[in-house]
């Protein structure tokens, strides 16, 4: 470092001089990018083309623009619960689980209470997705605190006991005499389709500007004032500054006096409630019920967006909008340059490892790191499985 | 994690009653099934627990969370959290499946040994990602392992084509002399080649851990680093190497799944057995013996559900069936965890001072 000749050199790689926190996010996605260009080159297709396409559908037209920020509302909301219990050096990659059953619950509201006035029912429905999410979140936590069960492995058997509970609710019905499920839709089980009925005029979200956009829906605002009330949680409440203690050094936050364990539960469910919002968004602003088709999230893309986003909630919302241009572009990017949509986990996947080692990046573009310690992603998770 | 607190007595007598409960299962599951072949009882409820047909689709069901878990005993007693296995398992059913596909015109064991060498080599060069990830750029394990999930299951459903076509599966061959075991032999001994392999792991795998060099360096990295790294072990070195070789053996889960039980490849097709087998390294104990048990058990599970489903003789929804082997799954790890110890020193980088 001290050296003259060093120092000279260093000048001169002008990467080095810029210490922007943007920086390192930027050149994780520029490398994915160029990483997914080569993969789409090996497979044969035409990477420029299909990036063209990408850029198009993502924000070519107003259309491209309602697609990407719609696509962008629940990725907010599933980012925000991953980015949540980070905090708290929790790993909950059981969005998906708690994003259905926060869907099957605001279903469940939206589709009965007839009769009930909007400012009553559309509260009441999604507060009924909050709470089904938070719950099947807390039951991690539970475990956790419990028996000391790990959650990434408890989460990840309660996102497929999820899916089949909610595939039961829905079910239309068997030729063995097996009785169709207690939401899906008499009409639709009629002709072997299961789905539940469609909410509620009541109970729907209504379109966001819908002279200017197309399909975007007052759950942007309701995942933006997510994202507002989490930073309000993490920075200035007690409870943000308890959950912080215990997720970096949970013996110090033990010798403080935290209750440990209680928090942990709240912040499985706050992160849980955070997921079933997603869904809850996603059904009463957009599809207006719940058919399978509709399963927007694997969970997965909650913890890309988490960690580009620096687990922070502002972070989150750049990052969703990010994932949301790729998730939204990506069918235009299919249909234009023939390049299957899938592409897009890969550069996903891709993007995940690089922000989450910052080293490589460093690497690559020959940037010093400014402390030895910076490397850890911004969060501490626990390394061990609590046993 | 803290030290160990139990003492040396303690850990012989937890291990004693370990033992004596495992024997006695055995030989009560044992019995069951002799009962039910044998007598008018297994026309019924014994039938279904306890057939023939429940135990040989229990171990179908087993072999690839045996070499999930193997892997992540490979991987965690070395002191590196594998996540992963899901996403090694899944590219290695992948990478079976396309050799598998292309070699189609060469002699059908040609093929199939070709496919298990692809899937070897990929799941080997996810386990060295993984090592490589975690160790020289130090990122967190679990993310690392997440990240390779996401990756297996973005690449392979990209380059997946349902055009192509895996024709023939590795057969059932009967062991001489000991498939003649009335009963046994049939479950046990008339198997195809990857679940003998699996078998043949354990065994392996649980001496080589506690009576080679090799397993005592492994054990020391995992628990105590820095004090292996006084020894003169090459801390890192052994990371990479078994980090790597669990990523084969992930693989291998994933290259049964494709070559001998279901034939084909689909998207997503190891549905959570990555984590399944984690649940079963944590039951084991870590020690390979545990986790062939465990992965029995999480094996019948799922036998059991697939019994219930074609005999339908309940009326419970089939959803609610389903859900069995995951239940299981968290059941099973409320009730043991705590009793269990991982490895000390497991998703901490070592660096030498």
């Amino acid at each position: 470092m001290g050296d003259p000749a060093d120092r000279a050199q260093d000048r001169s790689r002008w990467f080095t001089r810029i210490t922007h926190p943007l920086l390192m996010p930027l050149l994780a996605l520029l490398t994915a990018f160029a990483v997914g260009a080569v993969i789409m080159l090996l497979s044969g297709e035409n990477p420029l083309a299909a990036y063209a396409g990408l850029l198009q559908g993502a924000f070519g037209s107003l259309g491209a623009i309602s697609r990407t920020l719609r696509t962008a509302t629940p990725f907010i909301l599933t980012g925000l619960s991953v980015a949540f219990a980070f905090k708290a050096g929790l790993f909950n990659i059981g969005a998906s689980g708690q994003y259905l059953m926060g869907t099957a619950a605001s279903v469940a509201v939206g589709v009965s209470l007839e009769g009930l006035p909007v400012y009553l029912h559309l509260p009441l429905a999604l507060l009924a997705g909050l709470a089904g999410g938070a719950l099947w979140g807390a039951i991690p936590g539970l475990l956790k605190v419990w028996r000391g069960a790990h959650e990434v492995i408890t989460t990840i058997m309660l996102n497929y006991i999820a899916s089949l509970f909610v595939s039961w609710l829905i079910y239309a019905g068997g030729t063995e005499g097996q009785q169709p499920g207690p939401l899906s839709d008499p009409v639709a089980a009629a002709r072997g389709i299961s789905q539940t009925k469609e909410v509620l005029p009541t109970a729907i979200l209504p379109e966001f500007f819908p002279r200017v956009f197309t399909d975007v829906h007052w759950g942007l605002v309701v995942a933006l004032v997510a994202a507002l009330i989490v930073w309000w949680i993490l920075r200035k409440s007690t409870f943000g500054f308890e959950v912080r203690t215990v997720g970096e050094n949970l013996n110090a936050a033990r010798y403080a006096g935290i209750r440990v364990n209680w928090t942990i539960v709240l912040t499985m469910a706050i992160a849980g409630g955070l997921a079933g919002l997603a869904g809850t968004v996603e059904t009463l602003g957009l599809y207006h019920r719940y058919a399978p088709e509709f399963t927007g999230s694997s969970g997965f893309e909650g913890i890309t967006v988490a960690l580009l986003g620096g687990t922070q909630p502002f972070g989150v919302v750049l990052s969703s909008v990010f994932m949301g241009a790729l998730y939204g572009g990506a069918a235009k990017m299919q249909f234009d340059a023939g390049v299957r949509s899938e592409i897009i986990q890969v550069v996903q996947a891709l993007v995940l490892i690089l922000v989450a080692a910052p080293e490589i990046v460093r690497v690559i573009y020959r940037i010093r790191s400014r402390h030895a310690d910076e490397d850890t992603a911004g969060t501490k998770l626990a390394t061990g499985w609590g046993g | 994690m803290a030290a160990p607190t139990t003492t040396a007595a303690g850990t012989s007598r937890v291990k004693r009653t370990t033992r004596w409960v495992s024997w006695a299962l055995i030989v009560v599951v044992a019995v069951l099934a002799i009962l039910a072949e044998t007598t008018p009882l297994g026309d019924g409820a014994l039938g279904i627990l306890m057939g023939k047909g429940v135990l040989r689709y229990t171990l179908r069901a087993a072999v690839p969370l045996i070499f999930g878990a193997l892997s992540g005993i490979l991987c965690e007693r070395s002191g590196i959290i594998n996540i992963g296995i899901e996403g090694m398992m899944l590219a290695g059913a992948f990478g079976a499946f396309v050799v598998k596909a292309f070699t189609g015109g060469l002699p059908l064991p040609l093929s199939l040994f070709l496919a298990t060498l692809s899937a070897i080599l990929v799941g080997a060069a996810m386990g060295y990602l993984h090592a490589l990830l975690s160790i020289r750029f130090r990122m967190n394990q679990i993310i690392s392992g997440t990240a390779l999930i996401v990756l297996a299951t973005g690449l392979s459903t990209y380059l997946f084509n349902p055009d192509w076509l895996s024709r023939g599966k590795f057969a059932d061959f009967a062991i001489p002399l000991l498939s003649r075991i009335p009963v046994f032999g049939e479950i046990l001994f008339t198997n195809g080649f990857l679940t003998y392999l699996a078998l043949a792991m354990v065994f392996v795998l649980q001496f080589l851990l506690f009576r080679s060099r090799w397993g005592l360096r492994t054990r020391a990295i995992g628990e105590h680093p820095r004090a292996a790294d006084t020894m003169g072990i090459n801390v890192n070195r052994w990371r990479y190497i078994n980090t790597t070789l669990g990523g084969a053996l992930a693989a291998l889960g994933g290259a049964f799944l494709v070559l001998e039980a279901v034939g084909q490849f689909k998207e997503g097709m190891t549905a959570g057995r990555g984590f399944i087998s984690l649940a079963a390294m944590i039951f084991g104990n870590w020690n390979p013996l545990g986790a062939l048990g465990a992965s029995t058990l999480f094996g019948y599970a799922q036998a059991l559900q697939n019994q219930l489903l074609l005999s339908g003789v309940t009326r419970v929804p089939r959803f609610f069936i389903s859900m069995l082997p995951y239940v299981t799954t968290i059941v099973v790890l409320v009730g043991v965890v705590g009793r269990t110890r991982a490895p000390a020193a497991e998703g901490e980088v070592y660096e030498t001072e």
